[in-house]
């Protein structure tokens, strides 16, 4: 025997299911009086600093069907690459939002201000990127992956430069397709599947 | 600000598999490619934060939060209590917790639920809350009804109750279900099935509270919630004088 390790594990995810709209954007769920507001309408405030933008996607099942029923949570840093609550952030900018795929097209908007570069534990810098949370009926356990944007550097990214497979580094690069706009498609399964994260 | 230390990496043995047969929208919606693993940064380590000034006083009682407190929902009364804590057993005070549910007779109110059990006129099926500065919770509301759904030939979700949690970093974000004890629907459920490790099932079933149920009003289930945790940097931050 050996002493006990005082730790806990996490509790077991389930899937969110086809009504995870109900509990997290009722408004949404057609219960719009519920509560007198809704959490994550919006990541940014009138007068954020930064460059407004609008990404525009789908996400896709194995099968190449755009999703009608996922929800995406989003979470990002300021134009300086600062976070809600650290020194010196943007009172503008919350970073965070919820929002769905369209029930009849399956297409989402966020429109947001491009993040900064954010630094790292031992001086290393990410490249500017929206971490992006994914549930829906059929996801046992939200998936997590990032939106990076073509026209940036992207070429110190620690996250990036870790994907050996470097044909994959695109599945998780945003295309700019007008001044301010950008397409990010997710994939779940089979080409051109994302990458998906484990941090 | 103070390091408090990348989150611990998920122990993924422990969480449902992403591809299940027997939970048949799974085959087509879980990635067939590895993970890609990495320490925590700030993107993970910092999240959302919402004010008590957000929330309504009845928004964590589903019984009267629908009718704005006009009329009491149909079911049995129960308050579903619990402590949201990390991994080093420390309770996460101020975190949002939010609860979705079928009414007392299985059905949801969404346009997609078709069940044949009516809607309840005064119940909506959400509520939110704030933990407190020890990490509790609680919840007023119906015990939901089971229900059909369409997978194999005859499948039914045993009586549940879905819960979405925050904690203070967006890596520790987290989904799951809460079901009740002695449902013997849990056994036969693909959805709960697709947790491999059947004591960890077990941790997803909330016993009946005695201690805390109200005599002639309410019974008690209590349901704790353990979030991701931070790993200790002692030797990785140069200390003063070192």
């Amino acid at each position: 025997m050996v002493q006990p390790l005082d730790i806990h594990q996490e509790t077991p995810s389930q899937t969110a299911g086809p009504y995870v709209h109900i509990g997290l954007m009722p408004s949404f769920a057609g219960i719009p009086d519920i509560y007198e507001n809704q959490l994550g309408e919006s990541p940014i405030a009138d007068g954020a600093k930064g460059e407004v933008i609008e990404i525009v996607g789908s996400i896709y099942d194995g099968t190449g069907w755009a999703m009608r029923d996922a929800l995406f949570e989003s979470w990002q840093a300021d134009a300086s690459g600062k976070f809600a609550g650290q020194d010196g952030a943007d009172p503008k900018v919350s970073g965070y939002r919820r929002f769905a795929a369209d029930g009849e097209t399956g297409e989402y908007t966020l429109k947001t201000v491009k993040p900064g570069a954010v630094s790292g534990r031992g001086g290393q810098v990410h490249a500017p990127h929206i971490s992006l949370w994914i549930v829906a009926r059929g996801i046992n356990i939200g998936l997590q992956t990032r939106i990076y944007f073509e026209d940036e550097d992207n070429s110190n990214d620690p996250l990036l430069n870790r994907i050996e497979q470097r044909q994959r580094v695109d599945t998780l690069i945003a295309k700019k397709t007008a001044d301010g706009k950008y397409r990010f498609d997710v994939r779940l399964q089979g080409e051109g599947e994302t990458v998906f994260l484990d941090i | 600000m103070a390091d408090l230390g990348p989150l611990i990496p998920r122990n993924r043995e422990i969480h449902p598999v992403p591809y299940d047969p027997g939970y048949k929208t799974s085959v087509a919606r879980s990635p067939s490619q590895p993970l890609l693993s990495m320490e925590s940064g700030a993107s993970e380590e910092t999240g959302p934060t919402f004010g008590h000034g957000t929330f309504g006083a009845l928004d964590n009682n589903l019984i009267m939060n629908f009718s704005k407190g006009a009329a009491p929902a149909i079911g049995e009364r129960i308050l579903m209590h619990g402590k949201v804590l990390d991994e080093r057993g420390r309770g996460v005070p101020n975190t949002l917790v939010e609860i979705w549910q079928a009414n007392a007779g299985g059905r949801y109110r969404h346009k997609k639920d078709g069940y044949l059990a009516p809607l309840d006129p005064n119940f909506g099926g959400c509520g939110r809350t704030l933990t407190d500065d020890e990490g509790n919770y609680q919840f007023l509301t119906i015990r939901p009804g089971a229900y059909p759904w369409p997978n194999r030939g005859n499948d039914w979700r045993p009586m549940h109750i879905h819960i979405s949690v925050f904690g203070h970093g967006f890596g520790q974000r987290l989904i799951t279900q809460m079901y009740f004890q002695g449902d013997p629907l849990i056994d036969l459920c693909p959805i709960a099935a697709t947790i491999k490790n059947r004591s960890q099932l077990d941790r997803l079933v909330a016993p009946l509270d005695m201690s805390n149920s109200r005599p002639l009003d309410f019974l008690a289930y209590k349901f704790d919630i353990v979030l991701r945790g931070r790993r200790q940097t002692m030797f990785e931050n140069k200390l003063e004088g070192m």
